[in-house]
């Protein structure tokens, strides 16, 4: 039996749109996936503290607020602090391509804009979350 | 913490730990939700109502999906528990995913059973009767800011009144309103005089007993069950049959006879007898 993803959907920041972030989780609970939803409003402790009372294979963060450049490496720091650095962290939102390739060389993983097909993210995290031991 | 959908468990268990916190007590929470059947997949969805407690150290949560188990909790909440007592926490609460009337496994796993109702649940406090209500220590009005709390909380107690009665203890009914923070204190506060009941009688041995009775019980059938359908062949054998019984040539019942021959047969060395076969559904 192979072992259950668990993926961790947050909401940083202060603005209140959480339907991306939704039909996100839906979607990788229809690919067969374990989701964790916590809200909005969650800053980066909070995300990260969840993360590892729930051991998570990955975090995935919807940022649409543009706060995005201190968001990203402020969890990614906290995930590393925690020995979470293993863990898959990636995202979506509206990004700009330069942005996305700093973040990206500070481990970061894929960065999805609007409109990209659900599949895509859920193929992304199966090639990339570590499934080794049951 | 068990009851219907949407009753205010989580909001209920968020600002009970919150009490528990302030009294010095370290908590656990363990939050399951119902895993698809079809997908495999789930959206774990209790924290969203306890996001004041994520940054405390004293409080830890885990979430946890039901992976086919149909009791209201994970096959392995109570493991979890059992980890988290170890763990030194001062009080754990279990949340079950929102139940019906049979999924009960909740009573047999924790101390005291806190059923979370709504007053829109009268009218099926009738149906109820014969299930959740039967296991409850405590019962609790949520949602008591909207009309007919006060009639449920009374046929709560007439149904209390019917229920055979235990010495010492009669369960408790009380009216919240978990989102404002109404009646919580007094909830905590008979949980506490529940749990003082349970160790001036004597129980909680018995109710550590009874614990373990059943999750040896739960693992005889997980396990009898998994090695029943070990050799690959024996789904194949269940295909044919099911071909057959749906064509109308045998009953389920004598496929499943059937299927257990086939089983002896091809050296799948049954694991069970006659007897025990009614256990492996
Ligand atoms: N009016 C009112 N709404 C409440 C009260 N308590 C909780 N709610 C709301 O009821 C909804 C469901 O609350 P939850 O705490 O998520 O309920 P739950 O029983 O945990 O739900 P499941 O885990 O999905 O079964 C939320 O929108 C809460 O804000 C209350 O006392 N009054
Ligand atoms: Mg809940």
């Amino acid at each position: 039996m192979s072992r259950k993803l668990r993926i961790l959907i947050a909401k940083p920041g202060l603005d209140g749109h959480d339907r991306g972030a939704k039909v996100v989780a839906r979607a990788l609970r229809d690919a067969g996936m374990e989701v964790i939803y916590t809200g909005l409003h969650q800053t980066p402790q909070m995300i990260v503290e969840a993360a590892l009372q729930e051991d998570v294979d990955g975090v995935g963060l919807s940022i649409l607020s543009g706060a995005h450049m201190t968001l990203f490496p402020e969890v990614m720091k906290r995930m590393c602090e925690e020995g979470l650095e293993d863990r898959l962290l990636f995202g979506g939102g509206i990004i700009p391509g330069e942005d996305v390739e700093t973040l990206q060389k500070q481990g970061v993983g894929k960065i999805f804009g609007p409109g990209t097909p659900v599949q895509a993210i859920v193929d992304y995290i199966h090639e990339t979350v570590r499934v080794g031991d049951v | 913490m068990t009851g219907p959908p949407g009753a205010g468990k989580s909001t209920l268990v968020e600002k009970m730990t919150a009490l528990f916190r302030k009294d010095g007590q370290t908590v656990a929470i363990v939050a399951v939700d119902p895993t698809s059947p079809y997908t495999g997949g789930a959206i774990l969805g209790d924290r969203i109502r306890m996001s004041s407690l994520f940054c405390d150290p004293g409080v830890f949560i885990r979430s946890m999906a039901t992976r086919g188990s149909s009791g209201g909790l994970a096959f392995r909440t109570r493991e979890v528990c059992d980890l988290l007592d170890a763990f030194g926490k001062d009080v754990i609460i279990v949340e079950t995913i929102g139940v019906g009337q049979a999924e009960l496994d909740v009573a047999d796993t924790a101390q005291t059973t806190v059923i979370v109702l709504v007053p829109e649940s009268g009218d099926g406090i009738q149906a109820m009767k014969a299930g959740l209500m039967e296991i409850g220590d405590l019962f609790v009005v949520n949602k008591s800011d909207r009309d007919g709390a006060d009639r449920l909380m009374v046929e709560i107690q007439m149904m209390l009144d019917l229920r055979p009665q235990c010495e010492g203890w009669r369960p408790g009914v009380m009216r919240t309103t978990a989102s404002a923070g109404e009646g919580v204190d007094e909830l905590v506060r008979q949980i506490q005089g529940h749990r003082d009941y349970l160790k001036k009688y004597g129980i909680l041995g018995r109710l550590r007993k009874d614990n373990v009775r059943s999750a040896i019980v739960d693992l005889v059938r997980q396990r009898l069950e998994e090695k029943f359908w070990e050799n690959a062949g024996i789904r194949s054998v269940l295909d044919r049959l099911a071909e057959e019984a749906a064509g109308g040539k045998m009953s389920p019942y004598q496929a499943f006879e059937r299927l257990l021959e086939a089983r002896e047969q091809n050296g799948m060395k049954p694991s069970t007898n006659k007897e025990q076969s009614d256990h492996v559904r």
